[in-house]
């Protein structure tokens, strides 16, 4: 139902000049078109490299899009102002880079209210709230300085910032992969209650088991192209493309070693994976791209 | 036994007091040991990394010490420490990584590195060293800004390991990777063992299941103590500490999804290691704690090379 449809990208590129004088291109992503619903979780999977956090920058518009478009609501994102922030917030893998190691941690709490709610009441039982969602203890937490705190407090801190305000979209890259077993598993709990409450959620990880135990739709991406999308279920039970499957394959197990595999390295149908860094990861292109920035 | 440590205490001051990250814990690493240092964040893991090679300014040694090969570790001596670390014990930190100098090609950081150090090394084994983690030479002609993440790794573990440490501390050297370059860099570490240039290794991260596919044995840390320390084998398929085995049924299986099954990571949270209630540090989240659980129970021997604390699994 179109009516659903939070968030649409139509055909959406990114090309980033680099070299000396921005003599080069660089197409991070090319015509990638998917879509999030209300109540939906879609998984952007795809290895370091792949487009995967520029599309989200794009989608936050923390970078401008360099072709197709991006709405929200049936609205050009580029045409939004400052409200778009109250209604979509992303939240990043390093935690660390988030904080200003000078202030208490809880300034980026602090400064939700400054910046969309000066007049609010009750601020300090919506803030316990959000910390509860969140799981942390506000005496464990509050007035604390970023070193202080390890990196899944950091990073719970950032989710219960998104959610003080009444987000509808939460762009969520690469949320889990500093976190432990058992606080990711909260983590992504959380990410399918918000799922239940309405929200949309994108839900970027390299991980497959991750978005397979959460996500209704998965999006792959390979060097900016989208090579397999549809229902999460079908792309974990019957991966078309081989990259697909070398992702799945990859997932490390607890009690099954990767030698214990058959064809642990290259991809599974024996194609070998040649690659600039020699790790059999599609990655071996940022090197290369970039070294294009620097020449 | 490479590395000995006997009740070693190490806390945080703090405006309000002292953070006990580290209260006790007691462990050795035999010779050529890989061992996976895992726990949920802010268990203790980097500060008991740190401990082993250079406390900084905020760090305070309560008690406790550390053996390397046999000698005494002078862990609170600054100046005496010089000899060992990089030397016997070099340590991988987290994030290092991302700290790399931008503005420095690596061949250049490396030598300064070398110089500042008072060492040499021939080109010739630096590359040979390059080659063996799956670098070209090349790489020592670049920023690290045109190195992707995986080389990024590769080349700080050159760097730490050039003078063929002891032991080798690597502090979540692969939670910022995608899954095939963990692969990858897990593999270097073994190589790294395996081609002799670094005695014993401990392995630090969240992620169990990675560190499983190279650890020989993994030692779990809770609330700044040990829970359990077992050959890897025995600690996937029989753990015996309540915290370990809750830790391990929150990974997902294959193919396990919310919507059919739900997952519960473990209810409540950490101690504050502030001021640490007494007794058994998981007690307040422990399904079978009962009244003898207000006392420490201590890290003992269950079967051999199986190590735990938990009075339930004695
Ligand atoms: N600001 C930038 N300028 C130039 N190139 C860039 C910039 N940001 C990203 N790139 C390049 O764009 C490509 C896609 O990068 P992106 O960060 O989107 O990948 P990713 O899938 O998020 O990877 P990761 O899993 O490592 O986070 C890479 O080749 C990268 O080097
Ligand atoms: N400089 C510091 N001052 C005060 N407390 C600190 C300091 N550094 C760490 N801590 C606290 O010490 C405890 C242990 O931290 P540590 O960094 O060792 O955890 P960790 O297991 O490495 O966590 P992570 O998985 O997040 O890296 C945490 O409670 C943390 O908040
Ligand atoms: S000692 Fe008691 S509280 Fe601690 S883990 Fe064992 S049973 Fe649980
Ligand atoms: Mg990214
Ligand atoms: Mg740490």
């Amino acid at each position: 139902m179109a009516e659903d449809v939070l968030l649409r990208l139509d055909r959406v590129s990114k090309v980033y000049k680099v070299g000396a004088f921005g003599g080069r291109e660089l197409a991070a992503v090319s015509d990638v078109g998917f879509e999030v619903r209300r109540g939906e979780v879609v998984s952007l999977i795809g290895e370091s490299g792949s487009g995967k956090s520029t599309l989200a920058r794009m989608i936050l518009r923390l970078t401008s899009v360099s072709g197709g478009t991006i709405t929200f609501d049936g609205t050009d994102v580029s045409t939004l102002g400052r409200s778009y922030y109250r209604q979509v917030q992303g939240v990043f893998q390093d935690p660390f880079s988030s904080f200003n190691p000078i202030f208490p941690a809880d300034r980026v709490l602090t400064m939700i209210r400054d910046q969309f709610f000066p007049r609010a009441a009750g601020w300090s039982e919506r803030v316990a709230a959000a910390l509860e969602d969140v799981r942390l203890d506000p005496g464990q937490v509050l007035g604390k300085y970023p070193h202080q705190l390890s990196g899944g407090q950091l990073q719970r801190l950032l989710i219960a910032r998104a959610l003080l305000l009444d987000i509808r979209l939460l762009v969520a890259d690469e949320i889990t992969s500093m976190l432990d077993a058992s606080t990711r598993i909260d983590v992504l709990n959380l990410l399918a209650d918000l799922k239940a409450r309405g929200l949309g959620v994108l839900f970027v990880t390299h991980d497959l088991s991750l978005g397979t135990y959460v996500s209704d739709r998965t999006v792959v991406l390979r060097q900016g192209r989208v090579v397999e999308s549809g229902p999460t279920t079908q792309i974990f039970e019957r991966p078309e493309h081989p990259y697909t499957r070398n992702l799945l394959a990859s997932v490390p197990r607890l009690g099954a070693k990767w030698a214990d595999e058959a064809a642990p390295t290259g991809l599974p149908d024996g194609t070998p994976v040649v690659t600039a860094d020699g790790t059999g990861n599609a990655t071996g292109n940022v090197a290369t791209h970039v070294t294009e920035e620097k020449a | 036994m490479a590395l000995r440590v006997t009740d070693l205490k190490v806390h945080y001051r703090t405006r309000r007091g002292e953070v006990k990250a580290l209260d006790g814990v007691t462990f050795s690493v035999a010779d050529g040991e890989i061992m996976g240092l895992a726990g949920e964040s802010g268990s203790g893991k980097s500060t008991l990394g740190k401990s082993l090679i250079r406390l900084d300014s905020r760090m305070r040694h309560v008690g406790g010490t550390v053996e390397l090969d046999g000698t005494v570790v002078p862990v609170t001596d600054k100046r005496r420490m010089n000899a060992f670390r990089f030397h016997k014990i070099s340590i991988i930190p987290q994030y290092s990584m991302s700290a790399l100098n931008p503005t420095r090609k690596i061949g250049r950081m490396v030598g300064e590195l070398l110089a500042s150090r008072g060492v040499r090394l021939e080109t010739a084994e630096l590359e040979r060293r390059l080659e063996l983690v799956g670098l070209s030479a090349e790489v020592l002609g670049r920023y690290p800004i045109e190195l992707s993440g995986g080389m990024k790794q590769r080349v700080v573990m050159v760097v730490s390991t050039l003078l063929n440490p002891s032991l080798l501390i690597a502090d979540e050297v692969t939670s910022a990777l995608d899954v095939s370059t963990q692969k990858a860099v897990a593999r270097t570490l073994l190589g790294l063992r395996d081609g002799g240039l670094v005695g014993s290794m401990i392995v630090v991260t969240h992620d169990i299941s990675l560190v499983y596919q190279i650890a020989d044995t993994i030692m779990v840390m809770y609330g700044g103590r040990l829970a359990e320390k077992a050959p890897a084998d025995a600690v996937a398929t029989s753990p015996r500490h309540p915290y370990t085995r809750a830790l391990i049924s929150s990974l997902p299986e294959a193919g396990v999804r919310h919507a059919d099954k739900r997952l519960q990571g473990i209810p409540g949270s950490p101690p504050a290691l502030l001021d640490p209630p007494p007794g058994c540090r998981f007690r307040d989240r422990c399904p079978l704690a009962f009244e003898r659980c207000a006392e420490q129970p201590p890290f003992a021997e269950v079967a051999p090379d199986h190590f735990v604390a938990c009075w339930k699994a004695m």
